[in-house]
Formats: C-alpha cells, sequence, structure tokens
C-alpha cells in the first residue's frame, strides 16, 4: 500500500477545511499542508449557503449585541467564551474574504453592505446577493491555488483515522478514479466534513452531506456533542427540499397560512407592520418559525399539497428589481424547479431539516479529546450556536473556526515527531475490511437504498420537530436492528474505478452510526429547548440541562451520553423575547 | 403523457469494457422528476452499479453535468418531461477521458485553472486593519457575470475547439481569468494576459458561442474569449511582434 504523508491533513475541502489549510500555509509556511476531499473543493455544500454571513460592521452595532442575539438566540446552550471570540474574529475574517475577492454587495460609495436576518436585533450580514455560500467558497477555493504548500487530494473517500499512542496521526482513504486504498499519515488531522442533514429524509442538504467526519471522530473515540439539536429551516420547497433563503423574509416577505393570514402573529412573534421589524415575526428566530408550521398544521390552517403539507411565503410586494438584485437565485430556483414565478407568484414552502447544531466535541481552539484531532464547521460543536444557530453566523462560524483550527493544528503539528510505525499495519487491517465487508463479501440480502428509507423514517417519526419519549425510545430500538440489518449488506458493484456504490454504504453507516447519537440525545435531554421540542417536557430545565451532551460510542450498543456544563460569562441564561 | 420513459445510459467499466456500451433502464415517468431522479431511481432500484456524481440537486454544486439527448447539461435541472416520449439518452460530457460510466476526469481543468491565476493578485496588500477595498455596485457588476461560473464542464463539453486542441485553456478558465482582470481590487490582468496571449486555442475560437449557449449559469465565456481577444491582440503586436500562431 502507497503511504502518504504530510504534516497537517485538513479533510474536507468546503469553507472550513479550505480556511484551515489557508490559515497553515500563511502561518506555518514551513508544513506541508493537504486537504482531502471525497468531492472537488468546490462541489461542497458550503456552496448552495444563500442568505449572508454574519459580523459587526455598522457604527450602531456592537459585538455584544452580536453575542447576545447568538446566545439568546441558541436557548442559552452556547458556550459564551466561544461566542465572544467567535464575534470578536468575525468582521476580520469576513474582510480577509474580501481582501481574497469575495464579491460583496455594496453600499452606493463602495463600503460594504448588509442586511437584516432573522434573530438578529441590527443588520450585520454580508451578502454576495443570495449566493453568498457560492462566492464564498469559489474565492477560498481559488485562493488556496496560489499556494504551493497546499497539496490536494481531490475525490479521496476517507474510511478512518488512524489512531496510535493516543493520537491522531493520519486517515485510510479510497482514491475514488482507481479504487487504490492509501494510508495517509499527518501530524494533526482536521475534520471539516459539514454536517449530515441526509440522515433525515426532508432536507436542504447536499448528497454528500452523510456525517463522515463525526462518524470517523465518535469512532475513534471522540464525543459528538449537542446532536439532538437539528435545526428545521422554515423555507424549503416541497419535494426537493431546496432551500429558499431567509434573506427572502429579511428583505420583507411575509408567511401566510391558507387564509392568507400572517400567523406568526398568534404565537408571540410580534404584530405585523407592512415593513420587516429585526427579531420579529418574519424576522423571528428558525426554530420558532419551525414550530409555528406545526402548530397551525395542528390547526388545518396549512394548504394540502403532493408532498404534505405547506404554507406560503409571498414576496410579490416587494417587487421584481428588489427580487432580482436581492434574491436572483430564489427567482431563478422557484422557476426552475417549480415553475412558479415569486414576482407573481406565493412560493409553497415547509420546514425541512437544514443544519446540525451539534458535532464533534472542541474546545474554544477547535480541537477534540483526541490529540492531534481537530474539528471545525458544521462537522464540530464548539459550541457557539447552541439550540438554535441564528441564520448567518454559520459561514462566518467556518472562517473563525477554520482559521483557529488550522492555527491549533499546525502548532500543534510543528512540535511532533514522525508516524507511529504501526500505522501501516494499522492501514492494511482497514483495506482487509473493505475489501471482506464490502468489495468481496459473499452473500448478504439486504440492500442500501431500503435500509436508507427505514433510517430517514425512524429519524423523522422519533426526531423531528416534536419529540417524545415513547417514539426515540421506539426510533432508537430500530435503529439498532438497522445497525444489524446494515451487516447483511450486498452491493451490485465488485468494481474498483470510481464506485459510488461502495460510497454509498459507507456512507449509510456513517448516517447510522450519527442518527444513534441523535435520537439518544435526544431521548435523555428530558426538556425542551431550542430546536429541541418534547412535547412531553415543554418546559427548558436550566437546574438539569443547562448542560451540553456528550455521546460517547459504545459498542454494540446504543451511546453513552455524559454532560459537561455550559460555559456562561456575561449573560445569564434568561427568558427568550421577540417581538416585544 | 405515458406512465414510464426509457434511458439510455452509456455504461463503462474500464474492468470489464474496452468501449462504452449503452443500457436501457425503464423507469417510471413522474412530472416533477428531473434527469437526476431519474438516475437515482435506477441506482437505487435496478442497478447499484451505474456511476455518476452529483450532490445538491439546486443547481449550484456543478457535479452533475451530463449529455442529456446530445446536449451538455445540468441533470438536476432537466426534467425529464422537457424529452419525452424518450426514449433520453444519458452520455458523459464531451471532451474528457471517460473514468467510469458518467464520470469523466476533470484533472485537466482542474490544472488549468491554477495557471490562469484565479485569485487577487496585488502589487501590495491593503492591511486588514485599513478595513475593504472599496468597489462600488457599477464595479462589482463590471466583474459580476464572470463570476457566477459554477466550474460544472458543460462549456468545456460544447467547445468545438477544446475537442480539437486539449492545451486549450478553455471557455470556463478564460472567464475566470476574465472575472479577475475586471475586479477593480486586481492588478494582474497583464500577467493573465501573457499566459493567454501563448494559447493558440483562444485565436482560433471563432465566437460560434457554444459555451455561452449551454452555460447554465449565463456567465458567456464567449464574451469574456472575445474581450481577451481585443486586449490580447493589442498586447500581442505591442510587445511580441510575433505572427500569429508561431510559437
Amino acid at each position: 500500500m502507497d503511504l502518504f504523508t504530510c504534516d497537517v491533513l485538513v479533510v474536507g475541502g468546503g469553507g472550513a477545511g479550505l480556511r484551515a489549510a489557508i490559515a497553515v500555509a500563511e502561518e506555518y509556511p514551513r508544513l506541508r499542508v493537504a486537504v482531502i476531499s471525497k468531492v472537488y473543493p468546490m462541489r461542497s455544500h458550503t456552496v448552495s449557503a444563500e442568505g449572508g454571513a454574519a459580523a459587526v460592521i455598522k457604527a450602531s452595532d456592537s459585538l455584544d449585541a452580536h453575542a447576545y442575539d447568538t446566545i439568546s438566540g441558541g436557548d442559552w446552550l452556547s458556550d459564551q467564551d466561544a461566542v465572544e471570540a467567535f464575534v470578536k474574529e468575525a468582521p476580520e475574517e469576513m474582510l480577509r474574504l474580501e481582501h481574497w475577492g469575495c464579491p460583496w454587495n455594496r453600499e452606493p460609495d463602495g463600503h460594504i453592505a448588509v442586511r437584516p436576518f432573522g434573530g438578529m436585533k441590527i443588520e450585520r450580514t454580508w451578502f454576495a446577493a443570495d449566493k453568498t455560500g457560492f462566492h464564498l467558497l469559489h474565492s477560498l477555493f481559488q485562493t488556496t491555488l496560489k499556494y504551493d504548500a497546499i497539496e490536494r487530494y481531490d475525490e479521496y473517500f476517507v474510511t478512518k483515522l488512524l489512531v496510535d499512542d493516543g493520537r491522531c496521526q493520519g486517515v485510510v482513504a479510497i482514491e475514488l478514479s482507481t479504487g487504490q486504498i492509501r494510508a495517509i499519515t499527518a501530524k494533526a488531522v482536521i475534520l471539516c466534513t459539514g454536517g449530515c442533514g441526509k440522515v433525515f429524509p426532508f432536507t436542504t442538504n447536499a448528497n454528500i452531506k452523510n456525517g463522515d467526519g463525526m462518524a470517523l471522530a465518535y469512532r475513534a473515540g471522540a464525543p459528538l456533542k449537542d446532536m439532538e439539536f437539528v435545526q428545521y429551516h422554515p423555507t424549503g420547497l416541497p419535494f426537493t427540499g431546496i432551500l429558499i433563503t431567509e434573506a427572502a423574509r429579511s428583505e420583507g416577505g411575509w408567511m401566510l397560512n391558507k387564509d392568507g393570514y400572517r400567523y406568526l402573529q398568534d404565537y408571540d412573534l410580534g404584530t405585523p407592520t407592512p415593513k420587516p421589524v429585526l427579531r420579529s415575526m418574519e424576522l423571528g428566530p428558525r426554530d420558532r418559525l419551525s414550530q409555528c408550521f406545526v402548530k397551525e398544521q395542528e390547526k388545518g390552517r396549512t394548504l394540502k399539497g403532493p408532498y404534505g403539507d405547506y404554507v406560503h411565503l409571498d414576496l410579490r410586494h416587494l417587487g421584481e428589481k428588489l427580487i432580482d438584485t436581492k434574491l436572483p437565485f430564489v427567482r431563478e430556483l422557484c422557476l426552475k424547479y417549480v415553475g412558479i414565478d415569486p414576482v407573481k407568484e406565493m412560493i409553497p414552502v415547509r420546514p425541512v431539516v437544514h443544519y446540525m447544531m451539534g458535532g464533534i466535541h472542541t474546545d474554544i481552539h477547535a480541537a477534540t479529546p483526541l490529540k492531534g484531532l481537530y474539528a471545525a464547521g458544521e462537522a464540530a460543536c464548539v459550541s457557539i450556536n447552541g439550540a438554535n444557530r441564528l441564520g448567518s453566523n454559520s459561514l462566518t462560524e467556518i472562517l473563525v473556526f477554520g482559521a483557529r483550527a488550522g492555527k491549533a493544528a499546525a502548532a500543534f503539528a510543528a512540535d511532533q515527531k514522525g508516524a507511529s510505525p504501526s500505522l501501516a499495519a494499522q492501514a492494511l487491517d482497514e483495506h482487509r475490511r473493505l475489501e471482506e465487508s464490502f468489495l468481496r463479501k459473499r452473500g448478504g440480502k439486504e440492500r442500501i437504498a431500503p435500509l436508507r428509507a427505514e433510517m430517514h423514517k425512524i429519524m423523522e417519526e422519533s426526531a423531528g420537530i416534536y419529540r417524545t419519549e415513547t417514539a426515540l425510545k421506539e426510533g432508537a430500538g430500530m435503529l439498532k436492528r438497522l445497525q444489524e440489518r446494515f451487516q447483511d449488506l450486498s452491493l451490485d458493484d465488485p468494481s474498483y474505478t470510481f464506485n459510488t456504490e461502495l460510497t454509498a454504504a459507507l456512507e449509510l453507516s456513517y448516517m447510522l452510526d450519527v442518527a444513534q447519537t441523535i435520537v439518544q440525545s435526544a431521548l435523555e435531554r428530558r426538556e425542551s429547548r431550542g430546536s429541541h421540542q418534547r412535547s412531553d417536557f415543554p418546559q427548558r430545565d436550566d437546574e438539569r440541562f443547562l448542560a451540553h451532551s456528550l455521546a460517547y460510542r459504545v459498542e454494540d450498543n446504543a451511546p453513552r451520553i455524559e454532560y459537561r456544563p455550559v460555559t456562561i460569562t456575561r449573560w445569564p441564561p434568561g427568558k427568550r423575547v421577540y417581538g416585544r | 403523457m405515458p406512465s414510464t420513459v426509457a434511458l439510455s445510459v452509456a455504461r463503462y467499466r474500464p474492468e470489464q469494457e474496452s468501449e462504452p456500451t449503452f443500457q436501457t433502464y425503464e423507469i417510471p415517468f413522474r412530472k416533477d422528476w428531473v434527469v437526476l431522479d431519474a438516475l437515482n431511481y435506477v441506482k437505487d432500484t435496478m442497478d447499484g452499479s451505474l456511476s455518476y456524481r452529483w450532490s445538491c440537486r439546486m443547481g449550484v454544486c456543478g457535479s452533475c453535468g451530463m449529455k442529456v439527448n446530445g446536449t451538455p447539461k445540468l441533470t438536476c435541472a432537466t426534467f425529464l418531461s422537457e424529452h419525452m416520449p424518450g426514449p433520453i439518452r444519458i452520455e458523459p460530457l464531451d471532451n474528457f477521458p471517460v473514468v467510469r460510466d458518467l464520470v469523466v476526469d476533470l484533472t485537466d481543468f482542474v490544472r488549468k485553472l491554477k495557471q490562469v491565476k484565479p485569485w487577487i493578485v496585488r502589487k501590495e496588500e491593503k492591511p486588514l486593519a485599513e478595513g475593504e477595498y472599496l468597489q462600488t455596485p457599477a464595479e462589482l457588476e463590471a466583474y459580476k457575470q464572470f463570476s457566477m461560473c459554477i466550474n460544472c464542464m458543460l462549456c468545456y463539453s460544447a467547445c468545438p475547439i477544446y475537442g480539437l486542441e486539449p492545451s486549450f485553456i478553455g471557455p470556463a478558465a478564460i472567464a475566470l481569468a476574465q472575472r479577475y482582470n475586471l475586479d477593480s481590487r486586481d492588478q494582474g490582468a497583464s500577467e493573465r494576459l501573457k499566459l493567454m496571449s501563448e494559447d493558440d486555442g483562444i485565436w482560433q475560437c471563432t465566437f460560434v458561442g457554444e459555451c455561452t449557449e449551454v452555460c447554465p449559469k449565463h456567465v458567456d465565456p464567449a464574451g469574456a474569449i472575445q474581450q481577451y481577444k481585443l486586449s490580447g491582440a493589442t498586447q500581442w503586436v505591442k510587445s511580441l511582434l510575433l505572427p500569429w500562431g508561431t510559437r
């Protein structure tokens, strides 16, 4: 087996991974940094982010205001030291992107323009029309090309972390074009593999978002934190789950029920006004808006469609000019995918799984408890997002914590000696596992798609917007049986060349592990907080649960859940108030 | 509309076949399905061995470009209903080596992208403490269109020059070079121009505009190439004094 080597290995080529790689190249030019990704970096899911990225820039704004919005938005589960570092470093990171060519929208005088966003008290969302993630990712990717120190392994699928002597020292990966299995050793590894929306059936997430990095870390013994917190975005297109950005509401769009009524006013989110008001009505936080949809549905005030119930997002009063300059992608997506022109017609929308607040447990420097292993972006949980992320904080998070991860991993790598001699043997074992369990396996009667559909059903029924003890317990049991059935998987494709059936099987196994942590963490959190709503425990319970859950892997069993306290610096837990 | 449709899909498994073949799958027709949904249906229920790339399913990641009935398309944005009653022929993009089935090798593009220096080139960096480079909405507008490229490779598949002259930098990379040339923050235009004027392909481009026609994001690479020719021709005469085509 070929053994490649580098100093810092970044797994994942989205925004967090590329930012981390640049941080290594800039701060430690003598180190060799490599980005390994199962897709070409510009295909990463950062590309789909639409609305914008938050950072304080206006004189009327303040770091404390951004911190307070983030912490109250997160229902006080955010670690406040992490939030303070985040809001402080955010403006500089955004400026850096500007210097790297990101085409941010501008004021007439040439300064950066900002737009309002849900749950934010002041306009602080930088945007590049409604393709902010696309521009951010391409700007970052193109900028990485100027650093010769950054190597890339494009279309390599990571199957295992190499751990020896209590230290993460690299990965095993399949080179997709040839099927060759390679070991890549490194003095530090950074996981920037994104979230895992694909464990749910209806999601804005791309096909590649299967919790790869989360599962890799979890299998290597690192805990997954706050996995019960799953964000439903209130405005997804039925059937495809394509996201209609929150910017559509921040520019003035209305949420209407079947009677054309702005129903959010019935749920303590403020009173309707013709112009948008910050932290009010349609600019409330995502968790609350998604929960309102379910309440409307229960009252029979949603509309019925072939792909389930929906409500309307009405942009017609904004006019063609504003839509074309600020929301062109919304119009393009609606026209292309549902044949609706938002200039003239209302958009059908429903809540859709969008983002994982939880992820690999890291400290404020992006370090996981496993030595040599770092994580950043949606794959990680620092946590700044707490129980509910505010829109436009995630793009900023990938920059701030991507950079932090790069610097911390590089500093660690600079002090390390070479790889343990035992890694080659570990890599050979992994090679054998991939052959025996998948490519050269005989027998087996289960197929990928039905198992995946079963997982989707379990997750939607047990870990959706509202959860109960009974449903979660049942879900946990069913996931365990699904894990057993996975052992009996059979593949059609024995090829070594670009075998996407093999990668789909590996992704399914990642998702099953991650799904178990979501359900078990949700089962044991017997309170309601942010996006985690328990019908049987409707109140927030700070006495028992002002704490992060940590899910540890237990061989052949449900994960073990432990808790660690939330870091409170200056904002003691209070009531979340919107619209008044 | 009929209830089913036949997909005729190009297959190539190098371990198994020396030449590409076609395989037909009869799948249910649904009016809200795009071609990619149909391929996923095949993969999930009929034949797990079919390989293709896809990811976002919203026309922005650029992974799922293939030829549909002979035309390069994003399969996530191409409805079956546009091609009824079928059969619908699905093939890998032209002008790239085929790795497997519908998957093509993009190595050449990625190398060329780097060559055109698609990043902000500055003689002197402005310190972050001094804030942003000012750029008016009009200055943003000047390059915005060329910044919309999703690297989906449909333009390379459609380009008659790239088909004949693989050394040609090609439409998307040239459009991206021009994206930076036109950016008021950038000072690298002359470096890029030098590279471009050494590329025979640019001069062979006849402005037929196949690339612009197939571009799903209205980037207009043909326009970028024409702009280059204009500025390149001036530079060529001025600085190199070499006849066109000799090198």
